[in-house]
Parts: structure tokens; sequence; C-alpha cells
């Protein structure tokens, strides 16, 4: 029994500290229907922040903690003004869109100044500790609930008793309305923005206190806590999210204490989506769901696409075929040769999230489903690479569109978060189904790319293989389009209320759609599991997803030939200034960034 | 005359009110009937009742027999139910005649082959092999939304090939009710298809939808401006407060009391009806 107290007493600290991050998020979706993505990033600041007082400072805790709160803050006044305030006249997701590029630029900081290596953030509390049960509460604890507890009642007392916490509570009500009354609707932004960094980097310091560790990749970790937590409570309801958090906390903590620490994350998303298939709107919304938004996911300006001459597509894949024999070196055959790959994944979410206006932030998931699919049918099922690839399209054709199936009735940013619920699920599935998978081993020696018992493992080869698929797969979308299918996902898009109305079911086309974009998915990650030779659970991670999703912004939602140029130019042209992975993602991050602020259409317009 | 819609006590509650109170409505086979009232009546929760984008808490609704109460919009289209919408909602970045197509869609055959388990695979092979059958329904689907949008005569047909989003407003109107028509419905369901149109654009559509009905199309429609009602409609039901109020000939339905009281507030203005 005491086992079980130490559990949910962990459980509930935990919790408390996921609270300190739901919150922030709460307040800020409360106000501007914005999941900051970005807020995990802020977090990851304060710790540092945190850690440079400790370590350069040698300052108390006392002059540590307020430090913290005011950069954060003064961070997140800065997220507002670049992230949020000139998106205002733009679709809903387009902000989310622009926090996830600022995430991005700010990761990318960190770990250009403070190395991606790990750092130890040493808790200047004294070290007693009070027996409880069979386990120990120690003063850190104490802090941490109690900064739970305060910031909570502050909080309160903020929303219920000043004006400007008024001017919150209107604003969160009805933005119009509240700025006919007068209500300075940029000044509460920026107010709760401010109130929500100094919280989430007070806890991005106090949890890297109590685990002694911080590093970079806490940030996107944290973010999904978040969401999670406030997913779980109900969007933009602070109780809810302090409620969910806590939920949270002692779901996994207990799912720890059953099967073990690796299965830690896959609770939090196994609740996420529990949720979001039963109870889109929260455990605390009212048992009528709200009537839908007007708005669908979509994120498509109207624009004229560049229509692309047939005679220039032909010249353009005439050139990209002669490359290897007008004496270009490996290496540009190789980063060729990936953008290939990248387009492969590029063209399929341009289907998923262009043509049918499902944003997808957990693309990179059909990569390692075929990736594992391929290597797994060639090396334990001795399948030829030749039918294990095509195999693997199928399979993750399928797996992916069963997978996401349950999440067709959302919309929105709910979509949204349950692909990128999804998508780390997968991950997780991977590294724990050791039988399956090897687990965290990996899998090694993967067959080459052969056809016919003739090996194809040489740059040129590789790269007229990927090529030549990658034309048939673009080919195929581009004839898929012009059929009936075309306008009927792009009906779903634009209006799935009127769609519907046209005897036209949802369910199906969406799956049609995975199941297309599946396929292209996993044929990019089955040939690229033959290229690489060794994959593990972390050979395509969320920075994937997002940058094929810059990608297809770039080149223009739902244009086939504007996701080859968008994977093309992005995965060239950071190789063309040698830049390290670092500045690579943060290219990628202030690209995303500035598309969605000054060209949403992309280079070659929605289709 | 065959029953083509029946509601029988149709009841729908948001929370602690009541948007329709139990009502009754018959719509026989080739006939026009109107429904009016005062804004927050419940005539636009009635057709979203009806056409199965919302559920009624009781009651019965039938189409030609087949009970649709609750059935999803995308069931009750494929029997034949169309509608148009309040405040409009077409596809705004497809073309016109994408916009139409979609309107058919119910009706593609040769591209929707009725395979339990196997539709949707076989719906997308045919997509991408496109074998003759599918041309020649994709071929005749075009001329008939080309023929369709000539109803509304040089409104649509030179903007065929635009994007829905580039249309006036009223041209937007026009392509809901032309994409309505796509599906052939046995039913058609028009939510005020003339607001935000001045006089002349609304007598043009007072003119097709006087057309479509002397062409034996079954008509349910919402409307606030009681000319044009007057004049197209067999029966008129009145609304208000979620309950039907005077039903009955046009006429009879504008000289009741009960509606002048509920319409306008007091019955000196009556004499503007």
């Amino acid at each position: 029994m005491s086992s079980w107290l130490d559990y949910t007493i962990n459980g509930l600290i935990i919790g408390n500290i996921y609270a300190l991050v739901a919150v922030g998020l709460a307040l800020i979706f409360g106000v501007s229907h914005l999941i900051n993505f970005a807020h995990g990033s802020v977090y990851a600041v304060g710790a540092y922040i945190g850690w440079a007082c400790f370590t350069y400072l040698h300052a108390p805790l006392a002059v540590t903690a307020p430090t913290v709160m005011i950069a954060c803050a003064g961070l997140g006044v800065l997220i507002e003004r670049v992230g949020l305030r000139p998106l205002a006249g733009s679709a809903r997701i387009a902000p989310l869109l622009a926090t996830i590029g600022i995430s991005l630029v700010l990761d990318q900081l960190l770990q250009i100044i403070f190395t991606p290596d790990p750092r130890a953030l040493t808790s200047p509390l004294p070290n007693w500790r009070i027996q409880i049960g069979g386990g120990t509460i120690g003063a850190l604890d104490l802090l941490i609930a109690a900064t739970g507890i305060v910031s909570a009642g502050v909080l309160y007392f903020f929303l219920r008793f000043t004006k400007l916490g008024w001017a919150v509570r209107a604003t969160a009500q009805d933005r119009d309305a509240a700025r006919q009354m007068g209500v300075d609707t940029d000044r509460v932004n920026m107010a709760v923005f401010a109130i929500a960094s100094a919280l989430g980097g007070l806890s991005g310091l106090l949890v890297g206190m109590y685990f002694n560790h911080i590093d970079p990749a806490m940030s996107f970790a944290a973010t999904l806590k978040g969401v999670v937590a406030q997913v779980v409570g109900g969007m933009g309801n602070v109780p809810g999210a302090i409620f969910g958090s806590l939920l949270l906390g002692l779901t996994e903590s207990y799912g720890v204490a059953i099967f073990g620490s690796s299965y830690r994350n896959l609770f939090s998303f196994a609740l996420l989506l529990l949720i979001l298939v039963l109870r889109p709107n929260g455990l605390f919304a009212s048992a009528r769901s709200t009537p839908p938004e007007p708005l669908t996911g979509s994120f498509v300006m109207p624009s004229r696409p560049v229509r692309v001459p047939r005679i220039a597509v032909i010249a353009a894949i005439a050139v990209a075929a002669i490359v290897p024999l007008a004496g270009a070196a490996p290496y540009v055959l190789q980063v060729l040769t990936n953008a290939w790959l990248f387009a492969m994944l590029a063209i399929s979410l341009t289907l998923v999230a262009g043509t049918l206006g499902q944003i997808s932030l957990g693309h990179a998931s059909l990569l390692l489903i075929g990736a594992y699919a391929s290597a797994l049918l060639a090396l334990d099922l001795h399948w030829p690479v030749w039918a294990s690839v095509p195999a693997a399209g199928l399979v993750t054709a399928l797996l992916g569109t069963a997978l996401i199936a349950p999440a067709f009735r959302l919309r929105s940013h709910y979509l949204s978060i349950a692909t990128l619920g999804i998508g780390e699920m997968v991950g997780l599935v991977i590294l724990n189904w050791e039988s399956l998978t090897r687990g965290p081993m990996g899998v090694t020696n993967i067959p080459p790319l052969q056809v016919g018992g003739v090996e194809l493992d040489n740059p040129r080869a590789a790269y007229w293989v990927t090529l030549g698929v990658l034309v048939l797969l673009a080919l195929l979308q581009t004839r898929l389009l012009r059929s009936h299918l075309g306008r009927t996902f792009r009906a779903i898009r634009d209006d799935d209320v009127a769609a519907r109305a046209h005897g036209i079911s949802l369910g199906r086309y969406k799956a049609i759609a995975f199941a297309v974009g599946g396929f292209s998915a996993g044929i990019s990650g089955g040939i690229a599991a033959h290229l690489y030779s060794y994959i593990n659970n972390e050979t395509f991670t969320s920075t994937v997803s997002i940058s094929a999703l810059t990608m297809v912004i770039l080149g223009g939602l739902g244009n086939v030939a504007g996701a080859v140029f968008g994977a093309v130019a992005l995965t060239a042209l950071p190789e063309m200034f040698r830049g390290t992975a670092e500045y690579r993602m943060l290219i990628y991050g202030l690209a995303l960034l500035l598309l969605v602020r000054f060209r949403p259409q992309g280079v070659f317009g929605t289709t | 005359m065959s029953v083509m819609l029946e509601c029988r006590s149709v009841t729908r509650r948001f929370g602690g009110i009541v948007a329709v109170r139990p009502i009754d409505l018959t719509l026989h086979a080739g006939e026009f009937l109107s429904i009016i009232g005062p804004n927050g009546a419940g005539k636009t929760t009635l057709f979203n009742l009806i056409s199965g984008h919302d559920a009624p808490d009781a009651g019965r609704i039938t189409l030609e027999g087949v009970e649709i109460a609750g059935h999803a919009p995308e069931t009750i289209a494929a029997r034949g139910l169309a509608r148009t919408f309040q405040h409009g909602r077409v596809f705004a970045n497809m073309s016109v005649r994408d916009n139409l197509l979609v309107g058919a869609h119910h009706r593609l055959r040769a591209v929707k082959p009725r395979l339990p388990g196997l539709g949707a695979v076989a719906e997308l092979a045919l997509a991408l092999l496109r074998p003759p059958g599918v041309r020649a329904e994709e071929a005749a689907l075009n001329r008939e939304i080309e023929a369709i949008a000539a109803i509304f005569g040089d409104r649509l047909t030179p903007r065929l090939d635009q994007p829905a989003y580039a249309l006036s407003y009223a041209n937007r109107r026009r392509v809901e009710i032309a994409r309505a028509l796509a599906l052939r419905p046995r039913v058609l369901l028009l939510d005020e298809p003339t607001a935000g149109m001045n006089e002349s654009e609304t007598l043009e559509m007072q003119h097709i939808i006087g057309d479509l009905k002397a062409g034996g199309q079954t008509i349910l429609l919402i409307e606030h401006k009681l000319d044009l009602v007057m004049r197209l409609s067999d029966r008129v039901i009145a609304m208000d407060d979620g309950a039907k109020i005077a039903e009955g000939k046009p006429d009879a339905v504008r000289q009741d009391p009960a509606v002048i009281e509920a319409y306008l507030g007091h019955r000196a203005m009556g004499e503007a009806l």
C-alpha cells in the first residue's frame, strides 16, 4: 500500500509541475484561441537563465527566480508581438504555425549557445526530507507545490478583482465586444503572454532543479505535456488545466508503476487521444458540445496557383535525371537523394494538409512506419527489397489511416493535436515493442536497395531510384487531384458542413486521402531505411514533421509541384551554407515564421 | 398527391430554450411550401433538423416514408434532399464548375461502385485508372451542370471556371442554389435564397424559383420577402418562438391576426403586407 501512496504523491508533484505550464497555455488559449507551441521554449529558456544565474552569478534562489520570471515575461511579450498580433486577420491555424516557428528558433538558439548536452541544475535548497509512508518529501517538492498553489491563487485574484483581470476575461469571452467597450485587447494579450511566460519560465527552473538536469529537448516535451493537460481539462479552462495536469501526473505515475518508466509518455498520449475521441471539449465541458466553428483547419489562402506548363515539368525532370551524368559529386547526389525522399513526404503532407485541409503535425511517424515495415519485411521475412518497399507503402497507408481514423471527427487545432499525439505514440510503441522492433537498439544491417540481385548502393543508382519513384508518386497524385476525388477533398477542406449536405461522407474521403498520403510517405520511409542501413525510433522525429510542413507551406498548400520545390529548396539550400543541424532548424523556423506572416500561399500558390 | 416530407411533433431544445416546439409539417410532391416568421422563430433550426445537421430531441421526420430524424446529412442527401444555407456556404477556393460537380456527388455511379467493404478502394482505383465508363459519367455530369448553370442566364455560365471567392455575393447565392439543383433533389430546401439581394436580383431569383416550381420541383422555402412568398407558395406556415402559429393558403396566413402580431408587433403595420 505504501508504495501506492508514494506513486500518488509523486504523481501529484509531477502533475503540479505540469500545471505551471498548462495554466500558462490555458490563459493564452483563453484570450487568444492560440495553442502557444513556443510555451515549452519559454520554459526551457527559463531553466537556462536559472542555470546561468546559479553558475555565473552564484545568485540565491530568491534572486534567480524573479530574474527568470521577468526575463521570460519579456520573452512572452516578444512572442505575442511577433507571433500573434500581426496575424490577427488570418486563419486560426496561422498563429499556431507561427509559434511553432518561434519555438524552433528559440530551441535552436539554446542549442547553439549552450550546446545540446544536458547540464546539471543543482537545487540550492536545504537537503532535508520528511518521511511519508514509504517515501519522502523534500523542500523542493514543497516549494513546487507551494508555487502551484500560490500562482493559482494569485491568478484567481488577478482575474477576479483587478481591472486588467476583468479585461482579460472579457476578451476571452468576446474579443470584438471587449474592443467595442474600450478594452485594449493588444495590451490584454501582452499582459497574458507576460504572466503565462513568467509562470512557464519559473516552472522550467523548478523542474530543472527537481531532476537536476536541463537540456534543450525539455522544451518540446513540456509543450506536449502542457497541451495534453489542457485538452484533458478543456482548452482555455484554467482550473481545468490544473486538474488535467494532476490527472496526467497521476496517470503517468501509476503507468510507470505498472509497466516501467519507458511507458511514461505513452500514457500521456493515450490519455490525450482518449479524451480527444470521447470528450473533445475536455472533461468539464457540458454534455452537449458547442456548435461547430465556422472555420475548419484549413490554412488555404485564396490564390491563383502558378500553372506549371507540362513542358517545364518534363524539362525539370530531364534536368534532374541527367545531374548524375553531369559529373556531380557523390555528396551533391546524396543531398539531392535526400531531397527526393523529403519530397515524397511533402507531397503526402500537401495532400492531407493542403488539399484535404487537415494539418498534420505528426507526419514523420508515417516515415517511421514505412521504414520499419520495409526493414523488418526484408530482414525477418527475407522479402526482396523491390517487394518490401511497396509493401511498406501499403502497410503505412493502412496503419496510418487506422491510427488517425478515430480522430476524423475532430477539427482544426484538435485534429492537429491528435496527429501530434499519434505521431509521438508511434515512436514510443516502436521503442517499447522490443519483440517486433528490437526496441532502443534499432534495426541494423538493413540490406541496400536492390532489384533482381543487382545492388543499387552507389550514390548514382540511389539517386535515380528515388527520383524515379518520386516522379511516379507525384504524377499519380496529380492524376488523383484531377479526378472527382480532388474536388471532393477540397470541398471537405473548404466547408465540411456543406460537403456533407451534398452526400459526401467525411470519414470515407478522409480515409482515402490519408491512405494515399500514407502510401507516399511509407515508400519514402522504406527507401530511406535501405539507404541508411540503420534505423531506430528516433530516425524521424517531430522535427521532421515540422520541416515537412514548412516545405509544404513554402511550395503552396495542396500544390504537388510546390511540395517538390519546397523539399528541394529547404533540403539543398542549408547545405549550400554547410550549416550544422542546429543552423538548419533555425533556418526552417525562420522560414516558417516569415511564410506564415508574409506569404501564406507559398511560392506556387495553394490549389 | 403523395407525401414527400413529413414532420410529426418535431422538437429541439438548447439547454432551457425550446428552439422548436412540437411542430407538424407535411410537404406533398410538387408542392411549394414556405415558412415565414420573425428572426429567431426557429425556421433555420427546423431546416437543420430536417437536413440532418442537427438531431431533434423528440418527434419523427420522414422523407418519402423513410424515417430520417437524426440521420447523417450525407445519408439524407443521398435520399434526395438538398438544401442551401442561410449565410451561404460555397466552396470558396473551388471553381464554380467544381462547386456544382460536388453538388452531384451522390449521383456518381460508375466511379463509386457499391461494393460492401471495398467501396473506397475501388473508388480510388477507378479515379486513378479512369476507364471509359468513368470518363463518360464525368463528361455527362459536366454537360448537366452546364445546363443547370444556364438556368441562371449569363450569371454563372461565363464564370464556370472562376474560383467562387471571386464571385459577387449574389452570384455566390446562385452557385449555392445551382449546387443544390445538381443533386437532382426530390425535395429542395431553400433557406433565404434572396437574402442580401437587391430588388431586381430578387425578382430574377423569383422567376427562377417559379420556373423550378413549374417544372414540378418540390420546394420548402424560408423567406423574409413576403412578396415572393405570396406569389410562389401553395401553402404557408408561420412560425414564432419555435411554434407554428398559422398554416394555410398564402392569403389566409397573411390575414391571420396572430401572424401580423408576431411578424410586425402591431396591427397597423399589417397594411404593409
